[in-house]
């Protein structure tokens, strides 16, 4: 059954790559997104069969070079196409009428949706494949089809400068994943997943070394840091649509790749638990801390990925402890509070990115110095941002709070171990998460509180376009599943208790009275969360019936006495964390351009700040400058001579064919040698 | 339930205390301790103007506030009491529920578009910022010393516990007290008194708030310094019998206003780029509290 549903599934996507090239643009949104939905619910079905049904594996005979090449679908693989459907569904819906503005482009849009189609196929194949070159193939599809759509608007030069930095990152991700998977294969004698097992067990160490191969491949793709600096570039640069997707599902597949390793590979897991959770650290603290300077909306929301990549870590780390030390509360409460988080960040994040698409199509920019008082405009994008705002703050009674909980639940009571260093990285994981929380905050009441609150402060264009209710249905869905997530949050404890067996294999059967404490914390939070709205709720009306009966009138903000227009003396975004930059200063690279007041009648006065990330400069930016530096020596040989070139040519060729030849003849000089 | 009504009603004083101490302190009378409460019900009985530039977030967000305090209280047990509400790991909760009032709050500043009130937000959201990693260290130091992690368990066993756990009763209650002050804007950090927009905190953020609105947010500010008072009289309460217990609560919640009032009368502002400097070193007053815990467990190294 599941493999006819993966065949109808992938069939689908195959015939709607041949469909769209010959049709219209108007025609190619409809196509694509009863396909794509028709390929969603095939992919629920799935998702169902596996939760329901259990385990279920199939294989192909493959070819010669590839042997045998096994499908299996588990808990982990469904729960993730559970969360890659859900985001591509939302995500095609509003990307059609999001690109309704450039349906002139009907080449470039017929483009897109092939990438689109093909993208989200390879998607759910990573799922499922688990022969290391299948994998590896499908798994570059999936990047190239990643690169088409983030570059839809390939004849902007920062677009484009953005999708090759992408398409470069990913492929020294594919490389380090070739290394690890041939390395594989050699040892193991056999591409498939499942040997990596035994061959772990006998060889531990190389089995470390094997995973963190495979955790930089996969963390280039996920975005830790120092691996994130495709991130920031190339969410603003992709439409709408692609930024939520991207960050919603695309980066997951890192994750994905880093859970389904390690539910193969046997090894010393507290040195991966220590090592993830530090680079898990690093990178939550490290993306918020910059997220706060941003002024483009887009790349705000884009290091917000980082962070939560980051958080996602945290709980993975926890989990690998777990196994290391053998404490299932903390397996439990790691790889579930990861895998939750998981599919919460993929809903709010794409809400949050859906959201600003709709201020981009309102004001065509998404600089947040220039924005504000949209709330009035489009309020129901504003809402929906709000409920975006507060779950990625991790506020309850919405998802971020779950899952943020369930690893504060893991880490407190990891704190009591009888270990110091592993109290000391649990209270440091503590503050880390508590600091990220903080941050957030700051953030988020930047963000929200400068695009949509206040008035505007710039000329926004004339022709705004009102927010039709349509375009908002799909966030609508999405913002229903954050509280549905943040209130009843017991729905999904069943699966995530399927999937973190996933991971404990030489602890024996579950203490099942462990697992229900952990999960009746979740209802006991779901609940409250619900008491809490009652409760305001209730407070709202109490308020509504007393000012009901009294008078209320409406005047201008109080101004110290000043009573003019005050637009351009509002709080900007940079006056509103201007004591937190200082603070972080010296951490953070922000480059400051300031005109000062001289002389009797000064002229404009002026700051403009650039936030730079230190680690691009020092990861990114210097070695390319050496590199470069390196190989201008050689410019001389491109001398644009095709005599030259094709001199080049042949001494390339004669090299290859004497080498052996060479290397024969020094073989017989040595061996003359040695006999003498 | 107990500890939530008596919470409610040490909060009717409270503020009231708090002046009274400082007018004593600087010589005069002062006001009777229920006037600040008297003033709260004139206040929910009065209209109000609101900026026309504000929307319903601005409306809104005051009564979010006190709901996310009020429910903030009902997780607060009193002695061997459980609060209304108690599960492991409560306290995460109780302080995600004080940061979504608070981010109510910050987002009400900036609803007014004005020059003075996004100074306030900037500044609370940051110095709340800061202030959350000590209150989830000492909760985390108490989590280790007693091996739970939900208010009630920790607080009962805590008592039961050495007397060396009073000593670090004693440390925690200092770092509660300046998270008390800090969170309610008050002395060291933030003068609400003063009558310069430039160098107040949380008094700023509210400079278009009137009637019903301002009634809740200085219950709010009342009901806040009690919950903190609850907390602090938990690290000693113990499991002692009710009569002696609910006494004992409202002499350390007139006790802690007192402490306020004088602290008030006595210290200077600090200097606003000095802030957050201070409110690190809370942080580290609650690590050398966890280092502490680790010595007495004997698991330091």
């Amino acid at each position: 059954m599941e493999k006819h549903l993966l065949e109808v599934f992938n069939l689908i996507g195959v015939l709607l790559v041949i469909l769209i090239p010959f049709l219209t643009a108007k025609k190619m949104g409809i196509a694509v997104l009863t396909a794509i939905s028709l390929q969603v619910l095939l992919a629920f079905i799935l998702v169902y069969r596996i939760f329901s049904f259990g385990f279920s594996e199939f294989s192909y005979s493959g070819s010669f070079t590839t042997g045998e090449i096994p499908i299996r679908f588990d808990y982990l693989s469904a729960w993730f196409i559970m969360l890659i459907s859900f985001t591509f569904l939302t995500g095609t819906w509003y990307g059609v009428q999001y690109m309704k503005k450039y349906k002139d482009q009907t080449s470039n849009l017929a483009l897109h949706s092939i990438a689109l189609t093909l993208a989200y196929t390879s998607l759910i194949n990573i799922c499922v494949v688990q022969n290391a070159l299948v994998f590896l193939v499908v798994w570059e599809i999936m990047a190239l089809s990643s690169f088409t759509i983030i570059i839809f608007e390939h004849y902007k030069k920062d677009t484009l400068k953005a999708g090759i930095n992408f398409l470069i990152q990913s492929h020294i991700s594919i490389l380090l994943l070739t290394i690890g998977f041939i390395y594989a294969k050699v040892k193991t004698g056999s591409y498939d997943f499942a040997l990596l097992t035994n061959f772990t067990t006998l060889h531990p160490s190389v089995g470390l070394v094997l995973f963190m191969l495979f955790f930089t491949g996969f963390a280039i793709k996920s975005g830790f840091v120092p691996f994130h600096t495709w991130l920031p570039l190339a969410h603003p640069a992709a439409p709408a649509h692609i930024s939520g997707i991207m960050s919603g599902v695309i980066i997951k597949i890192g994750i994905f790749g880093i859970l389904r390793m390690l539910t193969f590979i046997k090894t010393d897991f507290t040195v991966i638990g220590y090592f993830v959770l530090l680079v898990s650290i690093i990178s939550g603290l490290y993306g918020v801390m910059l997220a706060i300077v941003q002024h483009n909306l887009k790349r705000l929301l884009a290091y917000h990925s980082i962070e939560n990549i980051g958080i996602i870590g945290i709980g993975i780390g926890l989990g690998c402890l777990g196994i290391g030390t053998s404490q299932q509360w903390l397996i439990a409460a790691g790889f579930g509070g990861a895998l939750l988080h998981t599919l919460n960040h993929s809903l709010f994040k794409s809400l949050l990115f859906y959201s600003t698409g709709n201020i981009y199509q309102l004001a065509h920019t998404v600089n947040i110095e220039s924005l504000g008082g949209l709330i009035k405009r489009i309020p129901r994008s504003s809402y929906l941002f709000l409920v975006g705002s507060l779950a990625i703050c991790g506020l309850p009674p919405f998802n971020g709070f779950v899952s943020e909980f369930f690893i504060y639940s893991g880490l407190f009571k990891g704190i009591q171990s009888s270990n110091f260093l592993f109290i000391l990285v649990m209270l440091f994981s503590i503050l880390a998460l508590v600091l990220i929380g903080g941050l957030a905050l700051i953030c988020f009441t930047k963000a929200f509180g400068i695009v949509f609150l206040g008035t505007n402060r710039s000329h926004l264009p004339d022709d705004l376009a009102d927010e039709k209710p349509l375009s908002v249905f799909p966030l609508t869905l999405i913002a229903f599943f954050i509280l549905l997530i943040g209130i009843f949050p017991m729905l999904f404890s069943s699966m995530l208790l399927n999937i973190t067996n996933l991971f404990q294999y030489d602890l024996s059967t579950l203490q099942a009275a462990n697992m229900e404490e952990t999960f009746d914390n979740l209802t006991a939070i779901g609940l409250y969360s619900l008491g809490f709205m009652v409760l305001t709720a209730l407070m709202l009306y109490i308020r509504h019936r007393v000012t009901n009966r009294l008078v209320s009138q409406k005047d201008i903000t109080w101004g110290c006495g000043y009573v003019g227009d005050n637009q351009k003396m509002q709080y900007t975004a940079s006056s509103f964390i201007r004591t937190y930059r200082k603070l972080v200063e010296p951490i953070l690279l922000i480059k400051k351009e300031k005109k000062l007041a001289v002389g009797m009648y000064p002229g404009i006065i002026e700051q403009i700040t650039h936030p730079y990330d230190k680690i691009e400069r020092a990861f990114i930016d210097k070695p390319i400058y050496y590199f470069k530096r390196f190989l201008n020596r050689f410019v001389f040989l491109q001398n644009g001579n095709i005599q030259s070139y094709i001199l080049y040519g042949f001494i390339f060729l004669t090299t290859v064919f004497l080498l052996p030849l060479i290397i024969a003849k020094i073989f017989v000089v040595i061996n003359f040698l040695n006999q003498l | 339930m107990v500890s939530f009504l008596l919470i409610i009603l040490a909060s009717f004083v409270f503020i009231g205390v708090v002046v009274r101490t400082k007018s004593i302190a600087s010589g005069r009378k002062g006001p009777g301790v229920m006037q600040p409460m008297k003033d709260i019900i004139r206040l929910w009985r009065k209209g109000a103007v609101y900026s026309k530039t504000s929307s319903f977030i601005f409306q809104m967000a005051p009564t979010i506030y006190l709901a996310s305090i009020l429910l903030a209280i009902a997780m607060i047990p009193h002695g061997k009491l459980p609060g209304i509400i108690s599960f492991d790991g409560d306290f995460v909760m109780f302080a995600y529920i004080l940061a979504f009032g608070k981010f109510w709050m910050i987002i009400s500043a900036l609803d007014t578009g004005s020059s003075f009130e996004g100074m306030g937000a900037s500044r609370e959201a940051l110095y709340s910022m800061l202030v959350e990693p000590a209150f989830f260290i000492i909760m985390g130091s108490f989590a280790l010393f007693t091996g739970y992690t939900s208010f009630y368990d920790i607080f009962s066993t805590l008592n039961y516990g050495p007397y060396i756990s009073y000593l670090i009763g004693l440390l925690a209650t200092f770092v509660l007290v300046l998270i008390a002050m800090i969170e309610n804007s008050r002395m060291p950090v933030d003068d609400p008194k003063t009558h310069l927009e430039l160098t107040m905190i949380h008094e700023v953020m509210i400079l278009d708030n009137s009637g019903f609105d301002l009634g809740n947010i200085f219950y709010a500010t009342s009901l806040k310094f009690s919950m903190y008072g609850a907390l602090i009289a938990n690290l000693f309460l113990g499991a002692v019998p009710l009569p002696i217990s609910i006494p004992s609560f409202f002499i350390i919640q007139f006790v802690f206003a007192v402490a306020v009032g004088i602290l008030e009368s006595f210290m200077a502002r600090f200097r606003m780029s000095h802030n957050p400097q201070f409110i690190f070193i809370l942080t580290s007053v609650s690590l050398l509290i966890f280092f502490g815990v680790l010595l007495v467990l004997g698991k330091f190294i």
